[in-house]
């Protein structure tokens, strides 16, 4: 707020006239912006409109026939309808519950490790996964886990049948929930580790003088110390809970596993883009969308009543 | 902290160091196995044989490579989708990021403007609308709809603009008063103030764009169009095919050309995992500075 008094004299010295002409390049610069954003996030926003039609590609938002709410009644008349809700909520919330908590574990012990580059080292190879795309991971854990991949052999070995991993609709949400952790704990172990850095070092040795020993405290110094993180990590993951992993899932999964795998978003491709229903598809989008904006917001709202956390 | 380790400290210290190397192999170990198999003889691949060390050791899948079209003609795409895409990107999110880190007192509309980005965050068409949108204004099968639609990626702008706003504001006080103006004042003071947020944006952008698959699914109807990962895409997933069997699903273990499929990915991932490493403060100072603001 200093800085409404030093523009104060400023304006004194020289007339009015050169600051509204100095906000004008503001505007000149956000064009760009503005267009690409008007056209490619608020033009589907209006293109929403196609879930309350009978929507057909070459009659277009404006000659499509309104039907109101028939799509959302289809949808939620649709035989997989509730499986397929229930698929998306298990595996997002088990994706959200390991992902907040095997980083914490691991940067718990992590922080056990005195010599700095084996913990530098660690750090590098978890973070990796992070970097690579669903494509390459995809490849990857087709290959360990195929019927003679590596993983099936250690099974062999132990005198055991193999097992389809990727075709059997009770291994399948393992193999998903277990990847996401292996691909998201770098980033999530990282922010706990810069938390855990912000710790006061004094509180430690008050703690060794008290004779307290290390694992009273990691209760006492560090879980507190960095419970404003998780608490905020774990509110914000409140509006993910529809969200559980496109791009995975469709690089993973098969029709064996639909019964088990299949989410909305899956779902919403499939018939949309393949069987090209576009209006349930948009429907189903939609309802999708509205449910999350309102966990969002939520989530948003309680983040900033706990942890003051505000995005700007 | 100097304790003198006790019987029960020893014991955690080898089983956590136990542990924590397990985790550190899991990171690693997976494409150590790509490698090795690309590496080997296709029977043995195949057969399961490989784990960490090539079977019978041949050059055979990376000769075959370098002959393979679809491979070069996507990389191609993809170097031509990183290059356009991150030029635009990066414009964007400053021209668009500096005008929204002036005060109120400066720029009065600027509320307004943050809350028209902000929405996008939080709301969207979804995928259907947005396909429509793309089709419409007549980017399908060009390279335009990778890199124009998410070209203003708004939460980078926003980690741009915080960044900005934090800057002492002294200097473009005494600038604005010599005749600068704002894009001398951006180009000249904020930018190169900026440079570690800047380099950390950089580097997010660009692997996001040689990462992304699923737009090239999307957008281009014809696979010469394909980036590198998209393409690679085709090479794993099995989720566009109609209808499979378990016989179909049990003999895609044993299809032929696995170690060629195998190098694919290894070099799908190979630039990543080169400089990945010698980056890795940038990201880890990206993280820490982007999501966890007081």
């Amino acid at each position: 707020m200093s800085n409404t008094a030093q523009t104060q004299p400023a304006t004194v010295v020289k007339p009015r006239s050169s600051k509204r002409v100095s906000t004008f390049p503001l505007h000149l610069m956000l064009i760009p912006g503005v267009i690409v954003t008007l056209i490619y996030a608020y033009g589907p926003m209006f293109g929403l409109v196609m879930a309350f039609q009978k929507y057909v590609p070459t009659k277009g938002f404006l000659g499509s026939k309104w039907v109101g709410f028939k799509n959302f009644e289809y949808i939620f008349h649709m035989p997989d309808f509730y499986q397929v809700l229930w698929n998306t909520l298990i595996i997002a919330v088990l994706k959200i519950i390991f992902g907040l908590l095997v980083p914490l574990i691991l940067a718990l012990l992590l922080q056990e490790v005195a010599k700095n580059w084996i913990v530098r080292t660690i750090q590098t190879s978890v973070f990796l996964p992070y970097f690579l795309s669903w494509t390459i991971l995809a490849g990857v854990i087709f290959e360990i886990f195929s019927l003679n991949g590596p993983v099936n052999s250690l099974i062999a070995s132990m005198g055991s049948d193999p097992i389809m991993f990727m075709g059997d609709k009770n291994w399948f949400r393992g193999i998903l929930i277990g990847s996401d952790v292996w691909k998201g704990m770098g980033y999530n172990m990282i922010l706990y580790l810069a938390a855990i850095i912000g710790i006061n070092p004094n509180l430690y040795e008050a703690a060794e003088i008290d004779g307290a020993g290390r694992w009273k405290q990691v209760i006492h110094i560090t879980l507190p110390g960095i419970a404003p993180i998780i608490v905020l990590l774990a509110t914000l993951s409140l509006g993910s809970v529809l969200n559980a992993g496109f791009e995975q899932i469709l690089l993973l999964y098969n029709p064996l596993v639909y019964e088990s795998a299949d989410v909305i978003d899956t779902l919403v491709y499939r018939m949309g883009l393949i069987d090209q229903q576009f209006s349930p598809a948009a429907a189903f989008g939609l309802f999708k969308s509205v449910v999350s904006v309102v966990l969002v917001s939520i989530s948003y709202y309680m983040a900033y009543r706990f942890t003051n956390y505000r995005i700007f | 902290m100097h304790i003198k380790p006790s019987p029960s400290r020893v014991v955690f210290n080898i089983i956590n160091g136990i542990l924590l190397t397990i985790v550190t192999l899991l990171g690693v170990i997976p494409f150590i196995h790509l490698l090795a198999v690309s590496l080997s003889s296709n029977s043995a691949a195949v057969a399961g044989q490989v784990s960490l060390w090539p079977v019978e050791f041949t050059w055979d899948a990376y000769i075959y490579l370098s002959q393979k079209v679809e491979f070069f003609r996507s990389l191609w795409v993809s170097v031509q989708r990183v290059f356009i895409g991150t030029i635009l990107s990066m414009l964007l999110v400053i021209l668009t990021a500096y005008p929204l880190s002036r005060e109120t007192t400066v720029f009065k509309q600027r509320t307004a403007y943050v809350w028209f980005f902000v929405i996008t965050m939080f709301f969207g068409g979804g995928l259907i609308p947005t396909y429509m949108v793309i089709r419409s204004t007549g980017l399908l099968d060009t390279i335009w709809a990778l890199v124009i639609p998410g070209a203003l990626n708004v939460w980078n702008m926003v980690m741009l603009l915080n960044f900005f706003r934090n800057t002492p504001k002294d200097l473009d006080e005494a600038a604005l008063m010599d005749g600068a103006g704002h894009l001398s004042l951006l180009f000249r003071i904020y930018l190169p103030i900026s440079l570690p947020a800047i380099a950390t944006i950089l580097l997010f952008t660009i692997i996001g764009h040689w990462n992304a698959w699923f737009d090239g699914i999307l957008y281009m109807n014809s696979p010469d169009n394909y980036p590198l990962q998209t393409y690679l895409s085709t090479l794993i997933s099995t989720s566009n095919r109609e209808s499979i069997s378990v016989d179909e699903l049990a003999s895609m273990a044993s299809y032929g050309e696995k170690t060629l499929r195998t190098a694919q990915i290894f070099m799908g991932a190979l630039p990543i995992m080169a400089v990945y490493p010698f980056l890795q403060q940038y990201f880890v100072k990206g993280i820490t500075v982007g999501s966890v603001k007081g």
